[in-house]
């Protein structure tokens, strides 16, 4: 009973500070993309520097309309935004935040982490398909397309640490790192960060990858029918998933918690924070680019490149044996 | 398995937020429908027939190959926490699988299904 008292305390602690730290990492993005375009973002809802921006958003999205199409498919059309939702707020269960500091620190954690995290696609076409519309379901259909492409090599290029530290508990992961990054790892830790780093911008479906978005072409993609607190839900878990991904970087390649004089909570954060601003940085520097280069560079480029990586990797572990970290 | 308890227990409490702030924001918005406004959003322009039509093939083939790799990730994972005590032993049975799925990666090649038509 103790247990199921302490869990749930925990697991409510965990939901709303994820929620917390997401609603404002919107406003992160919107002043972090003000400034790479010389504007000055969200300014005047909350002195100083549009601090309540991203509380006026949620209560607005909350009290709109909400317009279900008559052609919609309407148990799947209402459906989807909290399937879309689950896996991206239930990868951060397994997540390390410090030693000890985290909801449930799985033995197969990074197992967990992505195959919980690319259920995503399910909801992403059920939007798409519910709505019964030419744009969305053509950009549900490329995004799985593009996800399912991407799932590969981000596996690959996260199994790569996995080798070097010879477990799939992220939170021994993260000590394996203790002497050296791994993203410091000579030659390999940098390779499989570029990697990781592609997969993620394509699996999130972020610019240069964005074809599933692509506002020019397809308006806004699968979730062009949704308003109101659905499309709030949409957007959360979008910058959730991302968010997740971005904490799972940190973990993997930045070395987690670990980091001198500020508390590990502190450091995890600070490193997933820089993570999500390296996507968000190349999200507003580059341009689209088509849906036959975005499959081309998956499928001919980066698979043979992840695997012949992770083979290397895995004859360097085998040939070195049980040994630690650098 | 009592350490999936926490995550069920947080399964639950993400449905819960996700049906609640679904519920208020019903209990609070207005509702004022009318057939323009529930019509499918295509520019402006009235939408013709259904958006449920056929797809190009191209898009099950992809889904196709990736089967193949999804399966060759599911051996990865036990093969990567054993790779360390086993060493060569685990490394070279490995190599010789992933030479297997580089002849047929090399034939989807050639097919050019890794082509995007």
């Amino acid at each position: 009973m103790n247990d199921i008292v302490r869990a749930a305390v925990a697991a409510f602690v965990l939901l709303n500070a994820v929620i917390l730290v997401v609603t404002y990492l919107t406003w992160v993005e919107r002043k972090f993309a003000a400034r790479l375009q010389s504007r000055i973002g969200p300014y005047r809802v909350g002195r100083p520097h549009g601090w309540l921006q991203p509380i006026a958003d949620a209560l607005k999205l909350m009290i709109k309309e909400d317009v279900v199409p008559s052609v919609a498919d309407r148990p799947i059309y209402n459906l989807a935004p909290i399937v879309f939702l689950l896996p991206a707020f239930l990868i951060f269960a397994t997540i390390p935040f410090a030693p000890g500091l985290g909801l449930a620190d799985l033995n197969i954690g990074l197992l967990y982490f992505l195959a919980v995290s690319s259920l995503e696609i399910v909801g992403l076409f059920m939007g798409g398909w519910g709505s019964n519309n030419k744009y969305a379901l053509l950009s549900a259909m490329r995004g799985v397309n593009q996800i399912i492409s991407y799932e590969v090599p981000f596996i690959l290029a996260a199994l790569v640490p996995v080798l070097l530290a010879g477990s799939l508990r992220l939170s021994a992961i993260v000590e394996a790192q203790a002497g050296l990054w791994f993203i410091a790892y000579p030659v390999i830790g940098q390779l499989a960060f570029v990697a990781f780093t592609v997969a993620t911008l394509a699996s999130e479906n972020r610019i240069p990858f964005d074809i599933v978005e692509a506002e020019s072409e397809l308006v806004a993609g699968f979730r062009v029918e949704y308003s109101g607190m659905k499309f709030a839900l949409i957007q959360l878990a979008e910058y959730t998933h991302l968010f997740g991904v971005s904490c799972l970087g940190a973990i993997l390649f930045l070395g987690g918690w670990l980091g001198p004089v500020l508390p590990g909570p502190v450091w995890f954060l600070l490193k997933a924070v820089l993570m999500f601003l390296l996507v968000i940085w190349v999200r507003w520097s580059f341009v689209r680019i088509r849906v036959d280069q975005i499959l081309g560079i998956s499928w001919k480029v980066l698979l043979p490149f992840t695997l012949i990586l992770l083979m290397a990797t895995g004859l360097w572990v085998a040939l070195r044996g049980g040994g630690g970290v650098a | 398995m009592s350490e999936y308890l926490p995550v069920l227990i947080y399964l639950g409490m993400t449905v819960a937020f996700a049906v609640v702030s679904l519920g208020v924001a019903a209990l609070l918005r207005p509702s004022r429908p009318g057939p323009d406004k529930l019509a499918n959003y295509e520019c402006g322009a009235e939408p013709i027939g259904q958006a449920w039509i056929q797809f190009p093939v191209g898009f099950y083939l992809v889904a196709l190959v990736f089967i193949v790799f999804d399966a060759l990730a599911v051996f990865l994972f036990p093969w990567a926490l054993a790779l360390r005590p086993l060493g060569l032993t685990a490394f070279v049975p490995m190599l010789v699988f992933l030479l297997i799925i580089a002849l047929g990666w090399l034939y989807a090649y050639r097919e050019g299904i890794l082509e995007w038509k």
